[in-house]
């Protein structure tokens, strides 16, 4: 192993920390670059208590983008197929593979996906729908952010905002 | 085969893929990609376009359950996302460097090795309750998490943060570049690098997966690899399923997780062996 900090192996344990870094380590919890200074009992669960309140805004974050984004797919997809009648029945000569060729046509840039979905058709629906399932982890990475601050966690939102700042330049990068 | 048909049949296997890829970290890809090129025949650019969909939606799908339930490590996953979205976007520019043959040759190799190492520790279920890591200790990337199985509350430390940042950034650089193997090296990395107990490694992994897919999303849909007849069923099937292997990992013992991941990531190491030996 090259990494220095990666030698405490389980047989270990208790050999090599002191007692008083094992206490700083517990009594920290949640909150980056403290010190040393021991948080009081209030202090650790009004901490707590934050924490809690960053992960159920970030979980909350996630069920409405899941929920959001099947809804806006469901109702692209019965559009879709009301559109078609060839594609509805279980039993026909019109094959799935004519919508699944590499010459398939679907929106693939914003405008086209705008033309798409001012026309009414399922498909740029369809699509609105994946697109706000990919916003998804970018929102939660957004609300992460946020909730670092809240809790007054300048170097975890520091790291936080890097990644937001990376994934929103990687879709400029792409030209999309 | 009718569309409705091919709908309706795609979104029980995404179910399956959502529940398989919610419980060992990896993402519904492994189930989807195959099952899309080999059953339906489908195109294998818009396969690998629906594996983007269907990572993202088993990311979602299970983080909204796992991170409620504590049992994401939401610091230590918030902390290596630099590593692989960093690794993603510099994946991105990399595709004509190198061969993808020799690459997937490699990673085959490399995900063989890890799966013989995660099988060798399948007893080893004791986390560490110290810990020397400055950047760990730094960020405090340590935590606890309820196992209903053994039915006690876990606390474990974290170390190998630098060994797991770079795992993580080649984690990111080769789903960037191959399209698959990103969860595959995220749970190793955080299992045996970092001392994460499996379980919270596989949520862990869950959680972080869709933010790495989401950065390489943007170019799948600019290239038209979102075809919205093959995504439409993956990313419903998928969530569903996901939302159930959430439910699921809790009950399980850390043993059998461990063994679920071994067998998939034996299968994903022949598949990129294949790939690189003989395509």
């Amino acid at each position: 192993m090259t990494d220095p900090y990666d030698s405490q192996l389980p047989s270990s344990e208790g050999e090599v920390a002191s007692a008083e870094s094992a206490a700083v380590a517990t009594d920290n919890l949640g909150v980056s670059g403290h010190g040393h200074r021991k948080l009081t009992p209030e202090e650790a669960a009004a901490m707590e208590e934050k924490i809690r309140k960053v992960e159920v805004a970030i979980s909350l974050v996630l069920r409405i983008g899941v929920s959001l984004s099947v809804l806006v797919i469901a109702v692209g997809l019965g559009i879709m197929f009301s559109h078609h009648s060839q594609y509805t029945s279980f039993t026909g000569s019109f094959s799935y593979k004519q919508l699944t060729s590499g010459s398939s046509q679907f929106p693939h840039s914003f405008s086209a996906l705008g033309h798409s979905v001012a026309s009414g058709q399922g498909r740029g629906i369809v699509v609105i729908g994946v697109m706000i399932l990919i916003a998804t982890p970018i929102i939660r990475v957004a609300v992460g952010v946020l909730s670092f601050l809240y809790e007054h966690d300048v170097p975890m939102a520091l790291v936080t905002l890097y990644v937001l700042i990376v994934l929103i330049g990687s879709f400029f990068l792409a030209g999309a | 085969m009718t569309p409705l048909v091919f709908v309706l049949s795609l979104t029980l296997v995404a179910v399956a893929a959502g529940v398989l890829g919610s419980l060992i970290g990896l993402g519904g890809g492994v189930v989807i990609v195959p099952a899309l090129t080999i059953l339906y025949g489908v195109n294998i650019r818009l396969a690998i376009g629906a594996s983007i969909v269907s990572v993202i939606a088993t990311s979602s799908g299970a983080a909204a359950a796992y991170v409620r339930e504590k049992m994401t490590n939401l610091r230590a996953g918030m902390f290596l996302e630099i590593a692989t979205t960093t690794g993603a976007v510099s994946g991105a520019y990399l595709t004509t460097l190198l061969p993808s043959r020799f690459l997937f040759a490699f990673f085959g190799i490399v995900l063989g090795y890890s799966a013989f190492a995660t099988f060798r520790k399948r007893h080893a279920a004791q986390p560490l309750s110290v810990s020397n890591d400055k950047i760990a200790n730094y960020f405090n990337l340590h935590g606890s998490y309820f196992d209903v199985a053994e039915n006690k509350e876990i606390s474990y430390k974290v170390v190998g943060t630098k060994l797991g940042l770079f795992l993580m950034y080649v984690a990111g650089l080769v789903s960037a570049l191959l399209g698959i193997g990103s969860g595959a090296l995220k749970v190793p990395a955080m299992d045996s690098a970092m001392h994460l107990p499996i379980k919270v490694s596989s949520a862990t992994s869950n959680f972080m997966i869709g933010v790495t897919a989401a950065a390489s999303a943007g170019v799948y849909f600019v290239r038209g690899q979102i075809d919205p007849i093959i995504a439409a069923p993956v990313a419903a099937g998928v969530l569903a399923g996901a939302m159930f292997g959430a439910k699921v990992l809790g009950r399980i013992t850390s043993k059998t997780v461990r063994l679920v991941f071994v067998v998939v990531l034996v299968v994903i190491s022949l598949e990129m062996l294949q790939k690189g030996l003989f395509p």
